[in-house]
């Protein structure tokens, strides 16, 4: 706890850079991720190929590619564009999936009146697909949050900062407190995310709540129920 | 352009595929840790999976124990136990363990509870007993399911056992941990390479195995993700 006191300072610089680390590639993610899970589920030929090709990405082990990536795309081994890349790279293989199953569950008479009402095919995507696909893109969204905070920490091999330093810092130096702090502000970090989620579903889609089958479930133990279903 | 070809030099260095430091032992030291580590996780997760699954009992402690295992950072976890037990092979297997359940217990209950409640109640009504019902019924049904944990959680252990290269473990995760220590790019993105095959590799094996799971039922790729 001294520990704690005496580098509150050193903690929340690596926290703030754990924050951003892990924040770009879940932005990126789904905003890579949600057009190509759309057009997966409106092509049944080529979904088949964009899902496996998601799954296999998603197999990728993360510090081999933390580390084949500067041989690729030419960036230094230290570069955090390395770290970005690999989780955006995880989060869209994840996010594909979920956009894919969200936009397949939306009803075809439902397409078919929004159709007869007089929406053009855009206006028909984000004002009518998009909001019906919502609830299961946020639970896709909120895996994703989880999994890409966790994964940052691993940057700390490769000497990118972030709170997984600690992690290193802690095990070269026999200190314990050290590790244990790192762990518990990373959680922090990933229960703050998916408060912040939960609360933007709600306000984007307050009629979301009613249908959510979790409704009546504290969301600690929504957090905790969706990472048991969750892939590593 | 440069890193590219020094790393298919390292890969194609004869001396780097022969000797205790050599890709083949390496690959045969990992393989080993996965498959230690994988079959210890499951005669631990998967009874205890079936148990829940079949009974119901548990189920929320299951999920909450679980899904804490999974919210914290593998390094985390790994640094730590191994700070407190000392670095060695055995200490780094039981870190490996312990992060290998949740996807084994997970694939063991779900796939039960995925399990038609009107074809338990059919075999219960013909006269089958529970453990009849369990083994006959249910784990040839819910197979898919617990194969894909098995499958994640191999792959998961490919992965982790190579970043606890950092804490001692030997097999390929060295090639990394060491190529970062020397600067030695070659060696580091070579071995990265050597993980990505295996781990490539050991999925299609899994992607056949779920495949005979299922035995022509549906397709495998429903049950692939979970």
């Amino acid at each position: 706890m001294t520990w704690f006191l005496d580098n509150v300072d050193y903690v929340w610089s690596l926290t703030l850079k754990h924050v951003w680390l892990s924040a770009v590639p879940i932005v990126l993610g789904f905003v890579i991720a949600v057009p190509i899970g759309w057009y997966a589920s409106r092509h049944r030929r080529t979904r088949g190929l964009i899902l496996s090709t998601g799954s296999v990405l998603y197999t990728l082990p993360s510090l081999p590619l933390f580390l084949i990536l500067p041989g690729i795309v030419g960036t230094s081994v230290l570069d955090p564009l390395n770290v970005i890349i690999a989780l955006t790279i995880y989060a869209v293989a994840i996010m594909v999936r979920s956009a894919t199953d969200a936009f397949a569950a939306v009803s075809p008479a439902v397409l078919d009146a929004a159709t007869a009402a007089g929406f053009a095919p855009a206006g028909r995507a984000f004002g009518v697909e998009l909001p019906l696909a919502g609830p299961v893109l946020l639970a896709g969204l909120r895996v994703v949050s989880v999994s890409t905070v966790s994964l940052v920490s691993i940057g700390a091999l490769i000497g990118v900062d972030n709170l997984g330093s600690l992690f290193t810092d802690g095990f070269r130096r026999d200190f314990q407190t050290e590790i244990v702090i790192g762990i518990i502000a990373t959680v922090v970090i990933a229960l703050v995310y998916d408060l912040l989620l939960v609360l933007v579903g709600r306000l984007l889609m307050p009629w979301a709540k009613a249908q959510t089958p979790d409704h009546d479930n504290p969301p600690l133990r929504q957090f905790f129920h969706r990472l048991s279903g969750a892939r590593p | 352009m440069s890193v590219l070809s020094e790393t298919v030099d390292w890969l194609t260095d004869g001396d780097n595929w022969s000797g205790d430091a050599g890709i083949p032992h390496r690959v045969v030291e990992h393989l080993g840790y996965t498959a230690l580590t994988v079959a210890i996780a499951a005669a631990i997760a998967i009874p205890l999976g079936l148990y829940i699954g079949h009974t119901g009992r548990l189920r929320g402690l299951a999920i909450a124990v679980s899904g804490a295992l999974r919210a914290l950072p593998t390094l985390g976890v790994l640094t730590s136990i191994l700070l407190i037990t000392g670095i060695g092979l055995k200490p780094s297997i039981i870190a490996l363990v312990l992060l290998a359940l949740p996807p084994l217990l997970a694939g063991a209950y779900s796939g039960l509870e995925a399990v038609d409640r009107s074809t338990i109640d059919a075999a219960r009504a013909i006269g089958m007993t529970e453990t009849q019902i369990l083994t006959k019924v249910e784990v040839p049904l819910a197979l898919p399911l617990i194969v894909g944990g098995i499958r994640s959680a191999t792959l998961q252990v490919v992965a982790t056992a190579t970043i606890a290269a950092y804490v001692g473990l030997g097999g390929l995760g060295r090639y990394l941990i060491d190529g970062l220590a020397l600067s030695d790019y070659p060696r580091m993105a070579g071995g990265s390479v050597v993980v990505i095959v295996l781990a490539l590799v050991l999925d299609a094996v899994f992607v056949a195995l779920q495949r005979l799971a299922m035995g022509g039922r549906a397709t495998v790729e429903s049950a692939a993700q979970s």
